[in-house]
């Protein structure tokens, strides 16, 4: 009998954990690359929206090799626990925090620098102002990658293994409650993480709403 | 700028080209703006008035020619002295998030200038903008956006004041105040204003000296008396007769 308290709790910590990061390296990253000029973006756009499309399991396989005893990381001893699917899931949101700052940013009006720099402001006082221009972008890239860790299985699968009580999470869970027949549980705990992931994106929707004044 | 001596053209054109597109550019033999009065760029849209005006801000730099103000060569190579001195209010402002409030007094933060609550106050009154000041500047009208617009570059004080078209989505009662306001402030402080319109009767109301821009060029200027009671040029003429020379 599987402990669904634990599952939901380690679902979050694995995803909340993965989000978090993505988005300690994706933002700055993001705003980094939407400040440069249109040429720059013309060429990482296309390889950042590439790996926005990575399938998970393609993901999952790659940090197999890495982290298997034979792998270049093996010696971290990270296959098969809950640092290595955190990891996994950092890598698969991390695209869309950085795509979705980016362009965020990037469609900030060209000509606000102009009339801000009119204003008299110098050239790091522009740039900030744009990136609080982009900041509901950046709540939509948190978004976006708490989306997509949460609803994540291949990947974690294969390098959390779903050992339970051990790195079993909501959505392998399910995988394997489908597969013993058990659809009224798989369903319930896909309940369950529909509710998280609401929860999640209102508390992201709250946190960057505008505020009256 | 402000070092400059008395009597100095506040700026002074020669020779001035800006490349804006393989079909169009600014073209200006000799141009000199004088200080301390109200400077009108009268011309039709898409003559070339907006590209000027950037360029007297200091956010475009020419193609080529001479570019002086104060005295001093506009583009050395950065002079952040005169991105202070003159602020120009965009035909199309823009607002940063948050409130009207927030927007007014966006240049004085940026400049760290004390004070700033009572000037804010005070251009907000003048300009009635107090009763929304609390609002979110990104709900605004687009005529709203304007006055937002004039408030946060009347508010820095501006030696130089860049006005494009500031009241072309405005109903009569707001361009007057507008036009109330900046010349409340020009009195005020001596401040140099340079005023894009295509309204032939505005540039009346409002300039001491005004300039006819057609087709990238400056076909004539002068003082107000000379300009409309005595124009040399025969499309200065006609422009002011309400006939189509463009």
């Amino acid at each position: 009998m599987r402990d669904w308290a634990d599952i939901t709790i380690r679902s979050l910590l694995v995803s909340g954990s993965a989000t978090i990061l993505a988005a300690l390296i994706g933002i700055p990253a993001g705003a980094w690359l939407g400040l440069m000029g249109r040429g720059v973006r013309l060429w990482v756009r296309p390889v950042v929206f590439s790996l926005m499309a990575m399938p998970p399991v393609v993901m999952g396989l790659a940090l197999y090799l890495l982290l298997s005893h034979s792998g270049p990381l093996g010696r971290l001893e990270w296959l098969y626990s809950v640092r290595a699917m955190i990891l996994a899931q950092t890598l698969l949101a991390l695209p869309f925090v950085i795509g979705v700052t980016m362009q965020g940013i990037a469609a900030v009006p060209g000509e606000l620098a102009q009339q801000l720099r009119s204003l008299g402001a110098n050239a790091a006082q522009v740039r900030w102002a744009i990136l609080r221009e982009a900041y509901p972008a950046m709540g939509l890239a948190v978004a976006a990658a708490l989306g997509r860790s949460l609803s994540e299985v291949g990947a974690v699968l294969m390098v959390g293994g779903s050992i339970a009580g051990s790195t079993d999470v909501l959505t392998t869970a399910i995988y394997q409650e489908t597969r013993s027949g058990n659809f009224g549980i798989a369903l319930a705990l896909g309940a369950i993480l529909l509710v998280l992931a609401w929860s999640a994106n209102l508390a992201v929707a709250v946190w960057q709403r505008e505020p009256a004044t | 700028m402000s070092g400059a001596r008395d009597g100095e053209a506040c700026y002074r054109l020669r020779g001035v080209v800006r490349v804006v597109s393989p079909t169009f550019e600014l073209r200006i033999g000799e141009l000199d703006v004088p200080r301390g009065q109200v400077f009108a760029l009268l011309g039709p849209t898409g003559s070339g008035k907006s590209t000027l005006l950037r360029m007297l801000a200091g956010l475009e730099s020419p193609t080529a020619g001479q570019l002086l103000a104060g005295g001093q060569p506009l583009y050395d190579g950065g002079n952040s002295a005169l991105g202070r001195a003159a602020t120009l209010v965009f035909q199309r402002p823009l607002p940063i998030r948050g409130s009207v409030r927030t927007n007014v007094e966006y240049g004085l933060r940026v400049r760290r200038e004390r004070d700033s609550a009572r000037r804010v106050n005070q251009v907000l009154a003048g300009l009635r903008l107090d009763r929304i000041a609390a609002q979110s500047a990104g709900s605004l009208s687009g005529g709203q956006l304007q006055l937002v617009a004039l408030a946060r570059a009347l508010v820095v004080h501006p030696e130089v004041l860049l006005l494009d078209e500031p009241s072309a989505h405005l109903d009569p009662a707001h361009v007057a105040l507008v036009e109330e306001a900046v010349l409340a402030d020009q009195r005020e402080r001596g401040t140099t204003v340079i005023w894009a319109t295509h309204n032939l009767f505005q540039a009346r109301r409002v300039a001491d000296h005004v300039a006819l821009v057609l087709d990238g060029q400056v076909i004539e200027n002068g003082p107000k008396p000379a300009f409309f009671d005595d124009p040399r040029d025969a499309r200065t003429r006609d422009f002011i007769a309400g006939k189509m020379v463009y």
